[in-house]
């Protein structure tokens, strides 16, 4: 019973999934939107979940002193003052939970952002090295779509920023597309071995 | 005296006679426009017809309005139905359709357009009427179920060979042969070993197939005596994983080496979720890092922090923009497919490399599928047969 009743359920759902998107007559219809909405609402619901394993860890920390427990009090008091002032004040244009994300939350989001920036300047740094055929043809393109986006390299060559077009519109998007139908596939294969319970270890290990 | 009478007589016959031109004299464009005015355009050509691939309950209405003559002010539907005849709603003047979703199947409903001009019904279209049903397939997307229904037969043929005990060979995917020495060198180290998987939550498959490479590393981690550090950025995904997780521990014998605080809720924030297991990784420097779901761009940001800090790092995404970050600043990378395959390459399991099969059976088709519409599309232009192939595979893998 214990394996019965989830592959059931996942049976059912996966189905009614399945047939809603080729079957617009009731009660697929109906039965699809509905199941969507229902996640909709667990997921919401769960976010309660999280909160509690929030405050569980980092109070625990805090009490029993572990290693790098300082940290714990700034996340405290930062999901305390959002929670304060959006349940106080609301959250509507010009009240102080939309300033604190406005002039706090979002900068530092973009700073996080920022950071890609150097990380991939040294990622490139690193992976575009000339040590066998393969690496010396990426070093190629790279160079010449960097080249191609920028005045300069029209102003080198005429037909750099054509040459950059090429490569982003064939080559790259012929693989982009290659990786997409291969996992597009993966997807299928996991999905219907998930529906018809081949693929079990996701229970739990119970196999 | 008799002058100032004779004066005064004098100024009202003025007043009277200035009244009497204003109120007598219509001004020369009022009697321009009244000559000139011109009849209301009413809608033409109206049709109505049960909506298409639906669930019922719907009629389409389209129509078009006449050229010569003045605008309405707005157009009406009337319907006529069971319970009478009624507006059911006022549209702009310019519309020329208009969807009636309030409707009963199998019920006869007549409809015409009405066309109002200074809030009276100057003009009126003919009648139509529909029959309004639900369908019980959509016609645009056969050509999917068909390919679905061949994919699925292919793969279950393969699974019941592989039950069968037949040999299918696999070949080396070295991001997945490297997991075990990725949690022994972390064990050796002494230091913790960080799943991350993805931001995405559990209603994405590469969170799923996340959380089943879990349960196998937890088994590994488990076994070795490794802490497992999964910091998640949804609730949903904390809770499946704790799961997992406890369940691998539990499998191998080492209930009491679970720790449920390892598993943690950070944020929902993309940003605010990369910051945390950057912090992560700079305190606690794990000795192997597993990257694996949906990523997007967090993704650098986490393989070059882990790449700093020394650690080992295997990373698996099906997110096409995000691979090439991966394959520069990771160790191993799983590409697109790979990580749906790893419960298979890991558990070895018979009926999931049957599977395995036949996912690349079906890679095979359509990359035939693809040659074949690329010769016909490119030759079809000088031969017409091969341009109905072309035109036939556009349709059959369209999806309306």
């Amino acid at each position: 019973m214990r394996l019965v009743i989830p592959l059931a359920i996942t049976f059912t759902a996966g189905m009614i999934m399945i047939l809603n998107f080729f079957v617009p007559h009731q009660p697929f219809k109906f039965l699809g939107e509905n199941l969507q909405e229902w996640y909709m609402i667990v997921a919401s619901g769960a976010i309660f979940l999280g909160v509690m394993n929030l405050m569980h860890v980092h109070t625990r920390k805090i009490r029993l002193k572990r290693k790098n427990w300082k940290y714990s009090p700034v996340t405290i008091i930062g999901f305390l003052l959002m929670l304060v002032t959006g349940l106080i004040y609301g959250v509507a244009e010009s009240k102080p939970f939309d300033y604190l994300f406005m002039n706090m939350v979002a900068p530092m989001g973009a700073t996080m952002f920022s950071l890609l920036a150097f990380f991939v300047a040294s990622a490139a740094f690193r992976a575009f090295r000339a040590s066998n055929w393969r690496a010396t043809l990426l070093l190629t393109s790279a160079f010449l779509v960097m080249l191609g986006q920028v005045p300069i390299g029209a102003m080198i060559w005429d037909k750099i920023p054509l040459a950059k077009v090429w490569l982003m519109s064939i080559p790259n998007t012929a693989g982009q597309r290659a990786v997409m139908i291969g996992a597009a596939m993966g997807v299928v294969s996991t999905s219907l071995r998930m529906i018809f319970g081949i693929e079990r270890s996701w229970l739990g290990g119970a196999d | 005296m008799k002058n100032l009478s004779a004066f005064m007589i004098f100024l009202l016959l003025f007043a009277a006679g200035a009244t009497l031109a204003d109120s007598t004299d219509p001004p020369e464009s009022v009697v321009t426009e009244a000559a000139e005015e011109l009849e209301v355009i009413s809608a033409v050509g109206l049709e109505a017809s049960d909506t298409e691939e639906d669930a019922g309950g719907s009629v389409s209405l389209t129509w078009q309005m006449e050229t010569v003559g003045s605008d309405p002010d707005s157009l009406g539907v009337i319907r006529s139905g069971p319970e009478g005849e009624e507006l059911i709603t006022t549209l702009p003047e310019g519309t020329v359709m208009y969807t009636d979703q309030t409707v009963d199947n199998g019920t006869e409903y007549s409809y015409w357009i009405v066309s109002y001009s200074g809030g009276y019904v100057q003009a009126s279209s003919e009648v139509a009427a529909a029959i309004p049903s639900a369908q019980w397939i959509y016609r645009g997307r056969i050509g999917m179920l068909i390919i679905l229904s061949l994919m699925a037969g292919v793969i279950i043929y393969f699974i019941e060979s592989g039950k069968k005990g037949k040999e299918l060979f696999i070949r080396e995917i070295a991001g997945l042969a490297a997991v075990d020495d990725a949690v022994g060198r972390a064990t050796e180290m002494g230091k913790p070993v960080l799943y991350i998987p993805g931001i995405m939550d559990m209603d994405d498959i590469q969170t799923i197939a996340s959380m089943v490479i879990l349960g196998r590393v937890a088994r590994k981690t488990a076994e070795y005596g490794s802490a497992l550090l999964v910091p998640t950025s949804r609730s949903v995904v904390m809770s499946v994983a704790q799961e997992v997780v406890k369940e691998g521990y539990i499998q191998v014998g080492r209930p009491d080496a679970y720790n449920k605080e390892n598993i943690q809720y950070l944020t929902d924030d993309q940003f605010g979720y990369a910051a945390g297991v950057d912090g992560i990784m700079v305190r606690e420097k794990p000795a192997a890092i597993f990257l694996l779901g949906t990523f997007y761009a967090e993704s650098l940001i986490l393989a070059e922090t882990g790449r700093s800090v020394g650690a080992i790092q295997i990373a698996g995404t099906a997110m096409p923009s995000q691979i090439p970050f991966f394959v520069a600043a990771c160790d191993y990378t799983l590409i697109g497919e790979e990580l749906f395959a790893a419960s298979a390459y890991l558990s070895r399991e018979p009926k999931l490399l049957g599977s395995l099969k036949g996912q690349d059976a079906a890679k095979l088709f359509f990359m035939i599928l693809i040659v074949v519409g690329v010769v016909s599309a490119t030759i079809g232009d000088f031969w017409s047969p091969l341009k109905s192939v072309a035109e036939f595979l556009r349709r059959l893998v369209t999806v309306n």
